[in-house]
């Protein structure tokens, strides 16, 4: 969304009346309930309930189903959790720090980036509670909440920004409903009824758009320090504690510019999906991509850094609780996980997307799934590693409690947030406009004018 | 420290007294219990059971918390017990005066493991479930090996308590640090905040689910253990209460245990049942307390492992196995 005043001239010529058609009628073209929809939607319904099977189980049994024990007492639960607040970040990232210093590219997919921030934060907040052993006493939690506790902290921020990316999806989108609701005719009643509330009488009034922009713009703001909030709690929960690997005082930014890594290659994925699934290659083009592989290349450096500092500093003192935690992920049992992860999912990726061949759609593709999966596995580096070897030593427990190792009931309880955050995803995406109509129809009609002119 | 059954038969015969007139009247049972109920009225009660009596209209004397002799019609005299209010409210507020210290002599420990075995059978737990455990402890080949019987150390500056969200798990004025299983959500964040591995998780259901049916949860005991929430070591808090060394410290063949009061300066052997100056037993013996450098301040000290009458075996370490 355009933050300054809206030109009315661009707004009312006929050049833009027929621009919004024709890209309307491009963008709408994925908003239908169709068969491809309903198959989807169904596959992934199927395989929920078998996942939530899963979980029903552990709600009987209790967490002894899962690998979980008194060594390791959080395990991929908790790594999913960081990895779902870590992702959802990028919402931030693109709409607010890049939007705001004036890029403008980003218009397409800051969208996009709102989309994948609303679905990992909401469900976010579901796997926190597939960890608990007492689910049932979750309003303990706002009964007894006791300010001190740093997860008070972090189920206040991820619920407030869930709310705020929610609103950053939905505002900037109004115009769009209200462009869409006449063109929308042959698709279900609900869909018709639901665009026709939520675009809240919009009629494309230049005072209505001042209103919307000043909103969008102070929610901007305000998220950015929202942001570096839920993940920097987030990663309070761990460095709040005394255990070596976890009693880092750069805990706070090494999450939040490996969030930044993560997000930005999940954003990256979805584009490409819109893109070839969507046919919107018209939109977001080659040049998106291009620009977008950049500030994946620029957080990697960043996250780079960090971990440089995360690893080298202890690494050089050793100290002796650090020692036994790093040598485990340096050459031990980790060892193999933890060099994958950080050469396939961060330096090889770095280096390759110096090449602007690896920066077209397909190559930059493959580059973020592999990012993506080990930002996943480094959550799981962070969590489960240090709680193997703390101050005193683990005797007399049964020998399967020294390596934790998630169980299938735990997989699939995780497989079942993985899939809620899709589904949400897909309708978000298939119900409603995945991109901005009317700011790209005003862009492209302001190109093409300024071009004229200079002719 | 005076034990339990001394205490109850000087009970037993002042109330005896104040029961002349119905002396036919079968005495079963009598327990002093502090009421410090939240209306603050109720202090300490005189109950008894009686053999059930056919004939109504009977009366009988009791003695009140403030020392009235009344009578009351026979059939109404109920058995106090304290209910969970009761037990909830006065397990958060503690033993009033009171600072508790444990002492552990490291000199003294052969890993007779009795300490655990008693705990475990006060509090239900499988033999693997542990609120305390005795460690082999080395710092490298050139240091001796000793054995370390490991409590929850009972922070002042206690790291799990800071964590917890829903004040499940808090300190009390006496020193003790509890955990109310009726609250705690399960987080296991106090778990990954403690650096002394205290804490232990009900992943299952506790061992003994069906034998504690029906039974008033005590927070000062955590029974009946709960699925789902965390426990650990209580100091014996419903041991405290009536005024008994906790179980392991009574529990060991071996005298490594002593326990008692900081205000008083004076700690009893769990073994020997002597009565020593707390700060002489530090102060002769070069007392330490674990990883005190991490500012959590245990109320636990320890003795080091030095002049020792026994050589150091190690034995073989028990192969566990999960169970049901
Ligand atoms: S597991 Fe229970 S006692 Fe521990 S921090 Fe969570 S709520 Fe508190």
């Amino acid at each position: 969304m355009k933050p300054d005043k809206m030109e009315e001239s661009i707004i009312t010529s006929e050049r833009y009346i027929k621009k919004i058609d024709s890209v309307s009628s491009d963008i709408l073209r994925n908003v239908r309930i169709n068969r491809g929809f309903i198959l989807w939607m169904g596959f992934l319904s199927v395989a929920l309930a078998a996942t939530l099977f899963a979980y029903t189980i552990q709600l009987k049994e209790g967490l002894i189903v899962t690998g979980l024990r008194d060594v390791t007492s959080w395990g991929i639960y908790i790594a999913n959790f960081v990895f779902f607040v870590a992702t959802s970040l990028v919402g931030m990232l693109i709409s607010s720090v890049l939007g705001l210093s004036g890029a403008k590219w980003i218009k397409p997919i800051a969208r996009i980036a709102e989309i994948i921030a609303v679905a990992f934060a909401a469900v976010a907040g579901l796997v926190i509670i597939s960890d608990m052993g007492r689910p049932d006493r979750l309003p303990n939690v706002f009964l007894f909440g006791r300010v001190q506790s740093p997860i008070l902290w972090d189920v206040t921020v991820v619920t407030t920004y869930f709310f705020v990316s929610l609103l950053l999806w939905f505002l900037p989108m109004i115009p769009d409903l209200a462009i869409s609701r006449s063109r929308i005719s042959d698709r279900p009643k609900f869909l018709i009824k639901a665009y026709e509330i939520l675009s809240f009488n919009w009629i494309d009034h230049k005072k209505q758009y001042e209103i919307l922009n000043q909103a969008v713009r102070v929610l901007l703001i305000l998220i950015i320090p929202l942001a570096f909030a839920i993940h920097t709690v987030t990663s309070w929960l761990f460095a709040v504690t005394p255990r070596g690997g976890w009693d880092s005082s750069i805990f706070g930014p090494y999450f939040i510019s490996g969030a930044f890594v993560s997000g930005t290659s999940a954003v990256i994925i979805a584009m490409y999906f819109f893109r070839v699934n969507y046919k919107l290659q018209k939109y977001l083009t080659e040049d998106h991509f291009e620009k977008i592989a950049r500030v994946l290349v620029l957080v990697s450096i960043i996250y780079i850094y960090f971990n440089i500092n995360e690893f080298l500093v202890p690494g050089y003192k050793l100290k002796s609780i650090d020692a036994v935690h790093l040598k485990e992920l340096f050459s031990g049992h980790y060892a193999p996980l933890f060099w994958s992860v950080q050469l396939l999912g961060l330096v090889i990726p770095v280096i390759l997307l110096l090449f602007r061949r690896m920066r077209k759609p397909f190559p930059l593709l493959i580059i973020s799934g592999f990012v993506l999966m080990a930002s996943w596995l480094k959550r799981f580096i962070i969590v489960v590693p240090p709680q193997a070897h703390p101050f005193l030593p683990v005797q007399n427990v049964p020998a399967e409690w020294l390596v934790y190792k998630p169980t299938l009931i735990e997989s699939a309880v995780t497989t079942a947030s993985l899939i809620l955050v899709i589904m949400i995803i897909t309708i978000l995406s298939k119900l409603f406009p995945v991109l901005p109509i009317q700011e790209i129809a005003e862009e492209e009609t302001r190109a093409e004018a300024e071009q004229l002119n200079s002719n | 420290m005076s034990e339990k059954k001394n205490k109850k038969s000087s009970e037993d015969s002042k109330i005896d007294e104040a029961l002349e007139s119905s002396r036919r009247d079968f005495l079963k049972k009598v327990g002093i219990v502090g009421a410090a109920s939240v209306t603050g009225a109720a202090a300490v009660y005189s109950g008894y059971r009686y053999e059930k009596s056919k004939s109504t209209g009977d009366t009988i004397k009791v003695l009140t918390e403030d020392n009235r002799l009344v009578e009351i019609p026979k059939d109404q005299v109920k058995d106090y017990k304290p209910g969970l209010k009761v037990l909830q409210t006065r397990g958060r507020e503690g033993i009033n005066g009171k600072r508790w210290v444990m002492v552990i002599d490291l000199s003294r420990c052969r890993n007779a493991r009795k300490c655990v075995n008693a705990c475990q059978g006060a509090h239900y737990l499988r033999p693997y479930e542990y609120h305390i455990n005795t460690l082999v402890m080395q710092e490298s080949v050139n240091t001796p090996a000793y054995y370390m019987p490991k409590t929850c150390q009972h922070c002042d500056n206690p790291p799990c308590v800071s964590v917890c969200p829903v004040d499940a798990t808090f300190k009390r004025q006496d020193g003790i640090v509890l955990i109310d299983n009726e609250r705690c959500i399960g987080c296991r964040f106090c778990m990954a905040a403690c650096p002394y591995s205290a804490r232990m998780f009900h992943w299952q259901e506790p061992l003994s689910k069906e034998a504690d049916k029906g039974k008033e949860y005590n927070i000062e005991l955590n029974v009946p253990q709960k699925k789902g929430t965390i426990s650990k070591c209580l100091f014996s808090a419903d041991r405290l209460r009536e005024d008994v060394l906790p179980y392991c410290v009574s529990a060991c063949p071996n005298g490594v245990f002593y326990f008692g009061d900081e205000n008083e300066n004076a700690v009893t052997n769990g073994t020997t049942k002597e009565t020593v100056s707390l700060s002489e037993l530090l102060e002769k013996n070069g007392a330490y307390r674990l990883m005190a450098e991490l500012g959590t301040k245990p109320r636990v000290y320890y003795l080091p492992p030095k002049n020792r009458l026994f050589k150091f075996e190690k034995g073989a370490e028990t192969d566990y196995k999960e169970t049901t």
